[in-house]
């Protein structure tokens, strides 16, 4: 049965044949060399990431190693299970043979010998499968629960730049479709894969000891079948992917409309959506009823195989026992032999295609595990100096720092900046100015790509994860709510809180009428029925979460654009009482904000242009006082 | 069964290939026939020629078992594809036209799972159990027909086992079916989490939340683990039972069978035969426990199915009635969500507002005082529960509800743009008609939308979930000019500046003027900047209007407003409503003492059932992939 033992190296062996060309610049974790922008095609466009050759094999052998003793434990029960199964046909054929003739002779020993025989093989063979089936669930679900947590655990350690990039979609497949395809082989096809072969390999040596002409005999149809087997992976393969394709549209379709109900309503889409719908629909009907037409025409052809293999053996063997060249019950054990051995070869195309697909998820999966993650942990992280001169603020430094992607393209140009302990700077400029990034850069969602950001003296990479996010914590335009509490949401900024304190960076903030309005108050779970947030109110949500971290350095990026104008100046409020003394970069549309601030940065295509205090700014005749006229007019 | 209406047209086809189905299982249980004929017949009589004959029966049942069941496959694969496509587009069009208040209530993945999920299981239980169920019970009854006509004793032998096993295997498919539905729900929990730590990344780094997250995730993935465990144990019972029962009794009959044979009770070609039959009659006696199962499961997937096509459709007929303009209308609109908690007050208590014919009313109002309630009541996305609307002297009630749809156009608060080109995403707002290049492009040059000209390939640009992700600011602009291309009469703009920078938003305001001139419009607004694009603003406090007038005016007159506008006058005001409970200083310090009963160290994972988004996408059909593959097993016979 060399068919099937072939097919798992056909499946692991599509990859480009670039492949490691590709990799060794990609792994490169230095941002900034590759060529000029938009060069060569962004592998991040695809999800299969570039990876070292045989990055799925090492990855498998790691997840493996661990269980190395329980996966022999296994591969033992279940050869030795094989043999108790496979015992019974040879044992009818004993007693057809030997044991009539002997009870005819009046001695039942060889009867008692089947008959225990059997009872032995029965018993062990159902036994054996429980264990089997036991020990091999737990390796699969050992190994599934590492692949899980080192996925997991990789994308959080990734950069926003890859994340940014990769996309969320496309990291959330990979952690639960791809690990959901792995599963579904180990958990369901492994066993019946390796069970088929290995009854194969079983039987078609008790075939060769009981009858070796009989035995070629059936050897020779194990050519058609493999064929059979090809053919039909290859379409199916063909078919499944057109049927994933086209059941992914329907799903794509179907979530849009739901979760933008509203729109769809108002704007009368019902009729365009039906027809659009039923368009796509159709096409998953047809690939649909390809693949399963597919599959029946496998299974015709390998039952018509079968059949036909099992009529030629039962003429030819009851031709030559008629003549007396063969023993009945080695017919008899033919038979029944050749209706377990075909029987598994319909579920087998199944199997195989559900491995097919788990290598391609294990190869996407590889190519994910192998980024490395471009802001890495230092290795021997520094600790921050307690704060200077009595305020929680500390002093932040830009020195000589330079940005640009990794696919190239400059953001920022070479800049210093120094920005004193306690000091709150504006930063304000037209979209894609550089200001947010300048703001990432803060936080070290990037890592600049060439000079240093530093806190108090520290330089950014040097600080341990606990440390910087103690030191520096960013609010950004879009405030995610975890599913949980309205309380839990806001702990998040520190997880020791007590409700009071919560409450507390609630009620600074002005979130605290509003929670409380709410159908269970803190306990509101943000995504259950009552739980309509708006927009502004998230926002102020995540600003008490800020509040509730106490960073010494807080930036907010964009983080007040739903707020209306109390809303506003509960936070300006906020920021001069509960975070009074911090260092803040202000990053806003509305120059209501920047009014607070001790200093206003000015940027325009990455570049600093003016840098000093509103009034300065305002009375000059730069860009910042005609913005800030232009508001002033806006006022009345 | 309710199935029926989707089920008629195949129900030829469907009949027929049950009908093969019997026919192709009999040609499997009459091969053991021949090849008892043939050992007893011309192998022990050593006569050649007869083995011809037998061979050439055998090969004939299998050529006509094989080509009988490829024919029931043919029948039904198209025709049952097609069953779940029509009730899948039933459904869709179904959940259109419900109301937005069952699409609040329902998360989109739990309809999701409903049009793939449990339709799939539908097709399937059409295709397989249900044929099969009876196809398994003719086979058995034929083969053991067949087992007892040639010896009673062995028959006997061989139906002990049979009535236990079928119990045994429901009993424990039930249970795992259990366990299997809990593995599903967990993993579509840890599928949420990792959805979560994904799309919150930002926030989970700027906190510095990994370990946290981290420990939700292993929590979560344990919990999966020891029920994937528990699965694996009862899996590995029914499969201990399974192997061993029937082996024994096979054993059994050999036993028996041998000494009758021995007697010269029983030919040795009838116990060939008998064996081979018992075989064959394995899989079907087997099956039965999961073909039930499998029904249960298909009984709740319809069950599920119909739950979300019984919930009644809005209605949405009404009458034309002649125009006269009047402007916008609201007379003691009241309002409450559907699933509010009894006992608490309406949201909007009789909101009173007329807004003239082209006139632009700013509607200004503290966080959560039911400004956006208001925006949705007025293309009817709720129907007000108190009170009345009217355009132009029509209470919309009673227009029909794509007429005033048709009057409405609205930009809300969050804009959602469709997997779509720019183009289309623009043009929907002018109706399913769509509009013209024309209007697309004026559209998009009162929204300020000259970034679209630097877009990939421009207008014919993808954007949405699946195509380019545009900023904040840029979705806005492109859900403003939505609003605006089809030039509607009534105008509903929620807040439509929020996200854009101060440029931009005096360039789209100066733009946005032109078009105000002559619609009817209202204007959520939170600053001042916007509320200068109306004529007159309404202020709304304690859900309802308490002052309507200009925006001098107001300032003026209004403590409230002033606060709202500026942020620091008139907390002693008149206007009541939002009330002085903003001071920071009061609030926060005091209070802040620990508490150790309150134990808020937990991770944000939240309820264990809480959100069934992920169901689809956490393993679907997986957990029926082994009764799947039995049923595949099935298939072949």
């Amino acid at each position: 049965m060399t068919s099937v033992a072939d097919q798992p190296e056909q499946a692991l062996e599509p990859r480009p044949p670039c492949g490691t060309a590709v990799a060794d610049d990609r792994a490169a974790p230095v941002p900034g060399t590759g060529a000029a922008p938009g060069a060569a095609p962004d592998p991040f466009d695809q999800d299969v990431l570039p990876a070292p050759r045989n990055a799925q094999i090492a990855l498998l052998r790691s997840l493996l190693a661990p269980h190395r003793r329980r996966a022999w434990t296994a591969s033992v029960l279940l050869l030795v299970q094989q043999a108790a199964v496979q015992a019974g046909p040879l044992l009818v054929a004993y007693a057809i043979d030997n044991a009539i003739p002997q009870v005819r002779q009046g001695q039942h020993g060889a009867l008692i010998a089947v008959a225990l025989g059997y009872l032995a093989c029965g018993v062990a063979s159902g036994v054996l499968q429980r264990a089997f089936i036991r020990v091999a669930a737990r390796v699969s679900q050992d190994v599934l629960i590492d692949l899980r947590g080192r996925i997991f655990r990789h994308a959080q350690s990734l950069s926003l730049d890859f994340h940014e990039r990769y996309t969320s979609g496309r990291l959330i497949a990979r952690a639960t479709s791809d690990v959901e395809s792995i599963r579904e082989l180990l958990t369901d096809g492994l066993e019946e894969l390796v069970g088929v072969v290995l009854s194969a390999v079983y039987i078609t040596a008790l075939l060769m000891f009981l009858d070796w002409k009989l035995a070629l005999a059936t050897l020779v149809s194990y050519v058609p079948l493999y064929w059979a087997i090809r053919v039909f992976q290859k379409r199916s393969m063909v078919a499944y992917r057109k049927r994933s394709t086209a059941v992914a549209a329907v799903i794509v379709k179907f979530t849009e409309t739901m979760n933008g109900i509203r729109p769809v309503k108002a704007f009368r889409r019902e009729e365009p959506n039906d027809d659009a719908f039923g368009e796509l629909n159709h096409r998953h009907e047809r690939a649909n009823g390809d693949a399963i037409l597919e599959m029946a025409r496998y299974v015709v052809g390998s039952r018509l195989i079968a059949n036909v293999t099992i009529a030629g053996i039962v003429l030819w063997g009851a031709y030559r026992v008629a003549e007396g060249g063969m023993a009945l019950g080695v017919l008899a054990a033919f038979v029944l032999y050749l209706r377990r051995l075909y029987d598994p070869i319909d579920r087998l195309g199944m199997f195989l295609n559900s491995y097919q697909s788990a290598a391609a998820s294990l190869e996407k999966i590889a190519g994910l595990l192998a980024q490395a993650p471009a802001v890495p942990e230092p290795a021997e992280p520094r600790p921050l100096p307690e704060p200077a001169g009595g305020i929680p603020g500390r002093e932040v430094a830009f020195e000589g720092v330079r940005f640009a992607y990794r696919t190239g393209g400059e953001v920022l140009p070479s800049f210093d900046l120094r920005m004193p302990a306690g000091q709150t700077v504006a930063v304000v400029g037209a979209t894609g100015a550089g200001k947010s990034t300048l703001a990432k850069l803060l936080a070290r969602f990037y890592d600049p790509t060439s000079g240093r950001v530093v806190l108090d003296g520290v330089e950014l990479r040097d600080l341990a994860t606990a440390d910087l996010r103690r030191g520096v914590v960013m609010v950004t335009q879009e405030a995610f709510l975890f599913s949980g509490t309205v309380a839990e949401n806001i702990a998040i900024g520190r997880p020791d809180a007590t409700r009071e304190e919560v409450e507390a960076a609630a009620k600074a903030i002005g979130a605290h009428d509003f929670i409380a309005a709410l159908p269970d108050g803190y306990d509101t779970d943000v995504r259950k029925r009552g739980g309509r947030i708006s927009a502004g109110q998230r926002q102020l949500v995540a600003f008490a979460r800020a509040l509730l971290a106490d960073p010494a350095v807080l930036i907010l990026d964009e983080a007040t654009s739903s707020l209306d104008v109390p809303g506003e100046r509960a936070v300006q409020h906020a920021m001069h009482t509960v975070l009074t003394g911090r260092t803040a970069v202000i990053i806003a549309h509305r120059l209501s904000t920047v009014e607070i601030a001790d200093r206003v940065l000015v940027m325009e295509g990455g570049r600093i242009v003016e840098d000093g205090t509103p009034g300065e700014l305002i009375a000059g005749d730069g860009r910042f006082a005609g913005l800030h006229q232009a508001w002033r007019d806006s006022l009345v | 069964m309710r199935l029926w209406p989707y089920v008629r047209p195949v129900r030829l086809r469907l009949g027929f290939s049950a009908v093969v189905a019997v026919v192709a299982s009999c040609m499997s249980l009459l091969i053991p026939l021949v090849l008892k004929w043939m050992v007893d017949g011309p192998v022990t009589d050593h006569d050649p020629g007869g083995v011809w004959l037998g061979g050439g029966l055998v090969l004939l049942l299998g050529l006509l078992e094989a080509g009988l069941f490829g024919v029931r496959r043919w029948l039904v694969a198209r025709p049952l594809a097609g069953v779940e496509a029509s009730m899948r587009a039933a459904l869709y069009r179904h959940l259109q036209r419900l109301p937005v208040d069952f699409h609040d209530r329902w998360a989109s993945g739990q309809l999701l799972s409903r049009a793939t999920m449990d339709l799939q299981i539908l097709r399937m239980f059409l295709a397989f159990p249900l044929v099969f169920l009876v196809v398994n019970a003719a086979t058995v009854l034929i083969g053991f027909g067949i087992l007892f006509v040639q010896s009673w004793l062995l028959g006997l032998v061989l139906l002990v086992p049979v009535v236990p096993l079928m119990i045994l295997c429901s009993y424990f498919e039930a249970r795992y079916a259990l366990a299997a539905r809990r593995a599903q729900d967990q993993a579509g929990d840890l599928a949420t989490v990792i959805e979560e730590s994904v799309l919150g990344i930002r926030i989970v780094k700027a906190f510095g939340r990994h370990r946290s997250q981290a420990r939700a995730f292993r929590d979560q993935a344990q919990g999966l683990w020891h029920t994937e465990m528990r699965k694996a144990r009862l899996l590995s019972d029914i499969w201990a039972v399974i192997m061993t029962l029937p082996e024994l009794a096979i054993g059994a009959a050999l036993v028996v069978g041998v000494l009758q044979v021995s007697d010269d009770k029983l030919s040795a070609g009838t116990l060939v035969a008998f064996l081979s039959t018992a075989l064959a009659l394995r899989w079907p006696v087997e099956s039965i426990g999961f073909l039930l199962a499998m029904s249960n499961e298909a009984g709740t997937a319809a069950d599920r199915y119909f739950e979300v096509m019984d919930t009644p459709q809005a209605d949405t007929d009404g009458r034309r009635t002649d125009p006269r303009d009047d402007g916008l209308r609201m007379e003691g609109v009241r309002f409450r969500y559907p699933d509010a908690p009894a006992g608490t007050p309406d949201l909007l208590t009789g909101v009173d507002l007329h807004i003239r014919t082209g006139e632009t009313m700013a509607l200004v109002g503290a966080t959560g005082c039911g400004k956006t309630t208001l925006t949705a009541l007025l293309p009817r996305l709720h129907d007000v529960t108190g009170g009345r609307i009217t355009l132009d002297g029509a209470d919309i009630g009673e227009l029909p509800v794509d007429r005033v749809r048709e009057l409405v156009a609205v930009a809300f608060e969050e804009a959602t743009l469709f997997s779509a080109t720019v183009r289309e995403n623009v043009a929907m707002g002018a109706g399913p008609g769509g509009a013209g290049e024309e209007e697309v492009r004026r559209a998009l040059a009162i929204a300020q939308c000259d970034f679209v000209q630097r877009l990939p390939q421009g207008l014919d640009t993808q954007v949405g979930e699946q195509g380019l992700s545009l900023s904040g600011g840029q979705r806005q602009r492109l859900a403003l000019a939505r609003a605006v291309v089809g030039s509607p009469r009534f105008l509903v703009l929620d807040d439509p500046l929020s996200a854009l920078d101060v440029h931009t938003e005096a360039l789209v305001e100066a733009a946005l003027r032109e078009v105000l001139r002559h619609t009817t419009a209202l204007v959520v607004a939170h600053r001042p900047s916007t509320v200068l694009l109306a004529d007159r603003v309404a202020l709304m406090s304690g859900g309802r209007v308490t002052a309507v007038g200009t925006h001098a005016e107001l300032l003026r007159d209004s403590a409230e407003y002033r606060y709202l506008m500026s942020g620091d006058a008139g907390r002693d005001g008149d206007a009541g409503g939002d009330g002085g409970e903003r001071d920071p200083h009061g609030a926060s310090r005091d209070d802040a003492h620990d508490d150790p009963r309150d134990d808020l160290d937990r991770d944000p994972h939240g309820d264990p059932h809480g959100d069934p988004r992920e169901h689809p996408r956490g393993g679907a059909h997986d957990d029926r992939r082994h009764e799947a593959a039995g049923l595949e097993r099935s298939e072949a016979r």
